[in-house]
């Protein structure tokens, strides 16, 4: 049995150790901050650098230099004086009436709950791929990307047989690139982005040219395309399963031909969206990105949200990527010492100032990716018997039948066909049910809105729950008769 | 199907740790997840569903979509890709819908 976790205290919480939370939690504790870095996962790093300290993939030119390039962020955060706490996974974030966050979490190792108090949150909680509803997409033999690529990270497992990558964005090429140099086959690349998008593109190509990443990201591409075999402008895509139920097949429009074939590994990806499940369920505004097809929270060039002292940096504040990130955790470190009275506003603007300058190089660019890979809408707003709700097993045509019913949004759509209420929260249906009422009403995604998120943000049991130390005010609320 | 990079099982100086899946012993490495822990030994599904009974594994292997959840050591609903594995350590695939009490 466990002993209960003791009440932590500090000036700033960040939620997160990828890129953006570890630069804050360091830059911060440097500025004098007291500040603890919370992550679910058991080390730091985040999904870009994943299992970073711990990878069994020891040869560097497998996973490459922008992988690696994570250790410079893990040793100034050791002795930066920080604390990390690991494997704590943050599902309430409440903030009481005096302006303090009191913050609930669980220590996945042990299922015990904690409380922690603090005065400014930093959410570094990132991204997740983006819902790629396609036929099948449930089919066990079918991953994402990032998840295939978790898996060469943390246990240098790869796919053997026929594998085949489809969709499109900057992962799947960067994985088919780290398979390639670890001697792993690929079936195809199977890309999404329709001929043409390159026009999309062109008015931002000159960003493009003075990117730091072109000549990379060039290199890259060319090392994939000289060794894998492409299949351009798939315009459908559809996997079925075989016997046992697990995925047998691959069908595929591209060119005006439909073509089978048999595989046994599909790796999806359509791009990242930000993780909004946090920052919804504290309060924050958000808004719907013309440019990238998802939500992303209302923030300012600090980060700073429409709740008081809460701040997002990385991904999760709009998709800008990893270096990016970074820079916008150190911008929002800045800020949130001063927000703490800790340095002046003129020091805040002196120390943020190479941040700035930093971040402006790391996005330059961004605009032709986000163009040239935008999401098709075919793979945004499925038809038929698609599933579109993965937990709840709710279809793409049920959605469309009760928005043509005249479902007002996505809270009632949960009422109707429990979509969004299974343990997952949305996360991977979310984005869909606003696209497809919207679709369906001649809406716009923005006046359709989300899901009404609440916490706790993920799946928490009465018994966890109840290892939370008492207070005499957690007492008096529950107490009905008192003497 | 999935396997372990040659690279990878020669640089691995953690060691091997024995866990049963549905009463089966099973090798891992020491610092897999259970998720990852299945997919090396080609256990693509780790449950079927709730709702059609249908065969379900884990898809995005960062705590997300929860449709990595097993039983693990008499514990219900647990996500093989947020847990590790630890010696002894009982994994039981989940079929249907979970019962209130056993």
């Amino acid at each position: 049995m466990s002993t209960a976790h003791e009440t932590l205290a500090c000036d700033l919480l960040v939620i997160g150790a990828g890129p953006a939370g570890l630069a804050a939690a360091t830059r911060a504790a440097g500025l004098g901050l007291d500040v603890v870095l919370i992550d679910e996962q058991p080390a730091a790093g985040g999904q870009i650098y994943r299992a970073i300290s711990t990878t069994p993939v020891q040869d560097r030119d497998i996973l490459g230099a922008d992988y690696w390039h994570g250790l410079s962020l893990i040793e100034p955060f050791r002795q930066s004086g920080a604390r990390h706490l690991a494997g704590a996974m943050v599902w309430a974030v409440n903030r009481s009436d005096d302006g303090a966050f009191e913050v609930a979490y669980t220590t996945t190792a042990d299922s015990q709950a904690g409380l922690l108090h603090c005065r400014h949150v930093i959410l570094a909680t990132g991204a997740q791929e983006r819902p790629f509803p396609i036929p099948g997409w449930t089919l066990p033999g079918v991953v994402t990307a990032g998840a295939a690529q978790i898996l060469l990270k943390t246990s240098g497992v790869v796919p053997d047989g026929t594998t085949v990558l489809a969709g499109g964005g900057p992962l799947l090429y960067l994985l088919a690139w780290q398979y390639l140099n670890a001697g792993v086959k690929i079936h195809a690349i199977l890309e999404t982005t329709p001929p043409g998008q390159w026009r999309q593109a062109l008015p931002f190509a000159w960003g493009f040219l003075r990117s730091p990443y072109l000549g990379k990201g060039l290199r890259l591409l060319r090392a994939v395309r000289a060794a894998v075999p492409f299949v351009s402008g798939v315009g459908a895509l559809e996997a079925i399963g075989g016997e046992r139920g697990h995925l047998a097949r691959l069908r595929y429009q591209a060119g005006g031909e439909t073509r089978t074939i048999d595989i046994d590994q599909l790796l999806l990806h359509q791009g990242v969206v930000p993780n909004t499940n946090l920052s919804r369920a504290v309060g924050a505004e958000h808004m719907w990105s013309e440019r990238q097809d998802c939500w992303e929270p209302q923030v300012d060039a600090w980060g700073a949200t429409s709740v008081p002292q809460l701040t997002i940096a990385g991904d999760g504040a709009g998709i800008a990527g990893a270096m990016a990130a970074e820079h916008r955790g150190r911008l929002a470190a800045v800020h949130a010492a001063a927000a703490l009275g800790r340095i002046d506003m003129a020091t805040r603007d002196r120390e943020a100032a190479p941040h700035r300058a930093a971040l402006s190089r790391a996005t330059r660019g961004r605009e032709f990716f986000e163009s040239l890979y935008r999401a098709p809408a075919q793979f945004r707003r499925p038809v038929g018997d698609t599933i579109v709700c993965r937990c709840e097993e709710a279809t793409a045509e049920q959605v469309r039948q009760a928005a043509r019913m005249g479902c007002q949004g996505p809270n009632q759509m949960k009422a109707f066909l429990r979509c969004g209420m299974g343990p997952c929260q949305g996360r991977f249906c979310g984005l869909t049910v606003t696209e497809l009422i919207a679709d369906e009403q001649g809406r716009h995604p923005r006046d359709v809105g989300y899901y009404r998120v609440r916490f706790p943000i993920k799946p928490v049991t009465l018994g966890e729950m109840a290892t939370l130390p008492q207070t005499e005010h957690s007492r008096s609320a529950v107490v009905r008769f008192r003497k | 199907m999935f396997r372990r990079l040659e690279a990878s099982t020669a640089a691995a100086s953690a060691g091997t740790v024995r866990i049963s899946v549905d009463g089966v012993a099973l090798d891992c490495r020491e610092g897999d997840s259970v998720a990852a822990a299945l997919f090396a030994a080609n256990i693509p599904a780790c449950r079927e569903t709730a709702v059609s009974g249908t065969p379900r594994g884990p898809f995005c292997m960062m705590g997300v979509c929860y449709d990595c959840l097993v039983g693990i050591d008499g514990r219900a609903n647990q996500q093989a890709c947020m847990t590790r594995v630890r010696p002894g350590m009982a994994v039981v695939r989940q079929m249907g819908a979970r019962e209130v009490a056993r």
